[in-house]
């Protein structure tokens, strides 16, 4: 349970860490929080030749709210863009789902845009991504790039990000007007990757009826997906829609998989559950913010 | 900057700065326990689930398997070793924490102790000290250790007999 031997570099600046990125080729590798990468070293999963730890590149560490979304640099820890206030004012997704991620000791150090370069299909800032119709900035050598979400998630664990190149921040962009939110998973203990979580997304048209709901899971399906539930409860004044019934549209659009932790048949009924739960809970907050 | 294989690093934990040369891929729970010899953090899962390792880098609980010694160079490490403090009379006085461990039981074969004492300073000096602890944030502060052999209700009633000895206007 040791990192099998590798390089170490701690670059001062973006310009420096790119370059070592290219000089040492495929076999190396970027560190910010390492709160996913750490394990995957111990347990040697991954062997990398080389670090580059960009925890002393300047300006990465900053969240930017303004009218139109979120920017997290790529330094900022979990657990600040948790307390941000005007993060949350912006898209309460981010507050909502960081609650979710982990524990706070590993808040502390792991970092939101390492959670999504990382990939892992449980994380649940990969769904808010998705969910949020979001972006990730990437910077490599010959400059730098936007990725929407639909093009960066290619498998588990894996991105369209390759060669020298470090993600340098996320895009979330602002709840619309006359929506609401809701996250919420199932895990076996607290803290866990969950079996089963959903984050939803409620908008309401100007007579208080439900023009849009859109759904991400996670632990379902091998990349973050959004799925469009509104059909099932398009039109419906928001006090009276059949949330069950958008419920039902979610179970048949995901395709879920059997593993140790639960058969997907389970995970299908947890997805019942938990967009009924959170769509009913979206509903009243869009409710409150179309009034 | 230098490719390393091998660092001169100073790790400063409980105030005293240590001048060690590490392998880079040290983690910084073997560093403490090898390299400077303070073996209270102790090292369960070595991938960042049971928190046993939990040491406060400047000031914040992390997990210090999840860290490389080299990154913790010029920050304030604090460890099990650091909670009790001089009583004057040639001595030392527990922390509020530790003595409410000590009260209520809430340890029996010791392993994952370090890292809930840890976990709980940093999360009880963090919360509103004006106010009573509420069993949501004991759950918070405690859900991310394990211990193996009694359970939580002693820990968890552990957490809030120091959460009342830290509250403001406590003795």
């Amino acid at each position: 349970m040791k990192p099998a031997p590798f390089r170490y570099a701690d670059p001062d600046t973006l310009d420096e860490a790119l370059a070592v990125l290219s000089d040492e080729g495929e076999g190396a590798k970027v560190l910010a929080g390492g709160q996913s990468l750490l394990p995957l070293l111990s347990m040697r999963l991954a062997a990398p030749t080389t670090l580059v730890d960009i925890n002393r590149v300047p300006g990465l560490d900053t969240v930017e709210a303004t009218g139109d979304g979120v920017r997290v640099g790529a330094l900022v820890r979990h657990n600040t863009l948790l307390h941000d206030g005007a993060a949350a004012r912006v898209q309460p997704l981010l507050t909502r789902a960081t609650a979710n991620v982990a524990h706070p000791a590993i808040r502390n150090r792991g970092t939101t845009v390492g959670s999504i370069a990382h990939a892992d299909p449980s994380g649940e800032m990969t769904s808010v991504l998705a969910l949020t119709d979001g972006s990730v900035t990437v910077a490599t050598p010959s400059g730098v790039e936007t990725i929407p979400w639909s093009e960066l998630f290619v498998g588990p664990l894996e991105t369209s990000v390759h060669g020298p190149a470090v993600v340098t921040s996320a895009f979330f962009p602002a709840l619309p007007p006359r929506s609401g939110t809701a996250f919420a998973e199932v895990a076996r203990r607290k803290g866990d990757y969950a079996v089963c979580g959903a984050g939803v997304v409620v908008t309401l048209d100007d007579d208080r009826r439900v023009s849009a709901v859109r759904a991400s899971y996670l632990s379902v399906g091998l990349v973050p997906e959004v799925h469009d539930l509104t059909e099932a409860v398009a039109g419906s004044p928001v006090d009276s829609a059949d949330w069950g019934k958008a419920a039902a549209l979610a179970q048949s659009l995901v395709e879920p998989d059997t593993d140790l932790h639960a058969s997907a048949d389970y995970r299908r009924l947890l997805v019942g559950v938990l967009t009924e739960r959170t769509l009913t809970s979206a509903a009243v907050e869009a409710a409150g913010r179309a009034a | 900057m230098t490719i390393d294989t091998e660092r001169d690093v100073v790790l400063t934990v409980n105030g005293v700065p240590h001048e060690v040369t590490v392998p880079v891929r040290r983690l910084l729970s073997d560093a403490l326990r090898h390299d400077l010899g303070l073996t209270g953090t102790h090292v369960g899962c070595e991938h960042g689930v049971c928190g046993a390792c939990t040491v406060l880098v400047d000031g914040r609980p992390m997990r210090s398997c999840l860290m490389l010694a080299v990154q913790a160079a010029g920050s304030e490490i604090q460890t099990v070793e650091g909670l009790a403090t001089d009583d004057g009379r040639g001595g030392q006085k527990l922390h509020p924490v530790q003595e409410a461990f000590r009260e209520c039981h809430a340890l029996q074969c010791g392993f994952c102790t370090p890292g809930f004492l840890m976990t709980i300073k940093a999360g009880l000096e963090e919360r509103d000290r004006s106010a009573e602890i509420s069993e949501e944030e004991v759950d918070e502060i405690v859900g991310g250790n394990l211990c193996r052999c009694t359970g939580y209700a002693n820990i968890k009633k552990a957490v809030r007999h120091a959460a009342a000895a830290m509250q403001d206007g406590a003795e």
